[in-house]
């Protein structure tokens, strides 16, 4: 049996005292974490850049007339696979169809956003707002007045005038 | 004699709340570094940067309720907060700060008393501040506390020895036992360069002594789930928490007097740069905390017993002996 052949498994004793070079090693690392930038997005002062394809709340959008785009064709209705949407649809004589209800549950929505890709017209659109809250499950409910214009529902901190004292 | 009483009662006063304000801002000092490193802020909600966050802290902990366990004994469990926080209070007794400045044409002394026998004085008051530990986990009828109580008792048995033996080479280097003529005798070369060994012997037996990161037996969060102070709550909690950080004020105080040369240093005011000092060791103390991980408790024991402590006598035998010759 050769020397080369014996698996040596307990470690040598100079193998084993070495421990202050890594020590060292680690304070040195630490150190330079210190001095770097905090990774911190400091929320409702600050908020994360989202993608362009993010899926947040719904939104009907609108032409330049401010009249809705939605013909009330009842497609997203139909391809919506937790049947969140709810729609009536009304029609004039001879005139224009349009959606009479729209109601959209957003505590049902899964926000897959089928209901944007199967839209003929592009009358719905899922925002980027994902910081919506509220006290209801009545508010989650929302109807046309509450889906024309999602950016009101934009996270906003209301500071109290004692915290704009104290920084 | 009035006039004496009335400097003395002044001194103490200062001293006193100073340091006290200076411990309290340690915790912020503490989890703004501790939050830099890890790359997060730290607190910064409460005031500008985060700077009245000890003060909410107070008042957090004064509104919580109190409990007592069932089968805690009442006595003790009372007592224990108190001796944590008053034993280094204690010591805020012999720290010399600076050297005597003139005030109002009068001298004054920026330490509060100089016994001939001041390191011992801190040698025993340190250990008793352990006390508040072990009566605490001992108290509390708990066994997650009286487990830490235990490995207070054993680290507190442990490296006070070689903390001791970290000091008499000091002692050897400087030929008295009081602080005051300790810093006088560095006025040309630090301890630290002279007993660079007994340095580090002290700082690391004194990080245990602390019961901080590397050597948190006591409160081993992972194991005791907070270990000696499992059953306190409220005000009690923040005395043994105020008391932890009070220890680590001391021991950056006392690592500046007897290794890194008091008040001594150019160009600003002797008490200025005591304090600089202090605070590198404080830091140092904190960021050493936020780097290693903690010791398994047998090793805790291995390091001191067949490291430490043999090493710190083959220290003091040498520094002895080079004494003698030259």
């Amino acid at each position: 049996m050769k020397e080369s052949d014996i698996i040596r498994v307990r470690k040598r004793q100079g193998e084993k005292e070495k421990y202050v070079a890594p020590l060292l090693k680690g304070l040195g690392y630490t150190m330079k974490k210190f001095w770097s930038k905090p990774k911190t997005i400091q929320y409702p002062d600050q908020k994360r850049e989202v993608s362009e394809r993010w899926r947040g709340l719904h939104e009907l959008t609108r032409n330049e007339a401010g009249e809705l785009n939605c013909v009330a064709c009842g497609l997203c209705a139909a391809i919506c696979p937790a049947m969140a949407i709810d729609l009536t649809p009304y029609e004039e004589e001879g005139g224009i169809r349009y959606p009479k209800e729209f109601v959209i549950d957003e505590l049902r929505c899964i926000f897959c956003g089928y209901c944007e890709e199967v839209c003929p017209k592009g009358a719905i659109k899922l925002s980027k707002i994902y910081d919506y809250a509220d006290f209801s499950r009545e508010a989650f409910r929302f109807d046309i007045e509450k889906l024309k214009d999602a950016r009101q529902f934009r996270f906003r901190e209301k500071k109290a005038r004692y915290q704009y004292l104290l920084g | 004699m009035s006039e004496l009483l009335l400097t003395l009662a002044v001194k103490s006063v200062l001293v006193v709340s100073v340091c006290m304000l200076m411990v309290a801002y340690l915790t912020l000092a503490e989890r703004k570094i501790l939050g830099f490193i890890q790359l997060r802020y730290g607190p910064n909600r409460v005031g500008y940067w985060g700077l009245l966050q000890p003060i909410a802290d107070g008042i957090k902990a004064f509104l919580k309720e109190e409990l007592t366990p069932a089968n805690a004994d009442r006595k003790v469990f009372l007592l224990a907060p108190i001796i944590s926080i008053a034993a280094p209070m204690l010591l805020l007794v012999v720290i010399p700060f600076g050297d005597t400045v003139t005030l109002f044409g009068r001298e004054f002394t920026l330490y509060l008393s100089n016994p001939d026998i001041g390191i011992l004085f801190v040698l025993g008051i340190s250990t008793l501040g352990s006390y508040g530990g072990v009566l605490g986990g001992w108290a509390s009828g708990n066994k997650y506390g009286y487990i830490g109580g235990v490995r207070s008792t054993a680290m507190m048995v442990s490296y006070e020895l070689s903390m001791a033996f970290a000091v008499i080479c000091v002692v050897l280097l400087s030929n008295s036992l009081s602080l005051v003529d300790i810093v006088h005798s560095q006025a040309g070369v630090w301890n630290i360069f002279k007993a660079p060994v007994a340095f580090l012997i002290f700082l690391i037996s004194g990080l245990a002594e602390l019961n901080r990161t590397p050597f948190d037996m006591p409160e081993a969060e992972a194991e005791l789930c907070c270990g000696y102070n499992v059953e306190y709550s409220s005000m009690k909690f923040a005395l043994f928490f105020f008391g932890e950080y009070t220890h680590l004020f001391i021991l950056g105080c006392l690592t500046t007097t007897l290794f890194l040369g008091g008040w001594h240093g150019p160009l600003l005011p002797g008490i200025i740069w005591f304090f600089i000092k202090t605070f590198a060791v404080i830091f140092l103390c904190i960021w050493q905390r936020a780097t290693f991980p903690r010791l398994r408790w047998d090793f805790v024991m291995k390091l001191e017993w067949k490291f430490l402590l043999p090493l710190a006598i083959v220290n003091v035998l040498a520094t002895g002996f080079i004494v003698a010759i030259f």
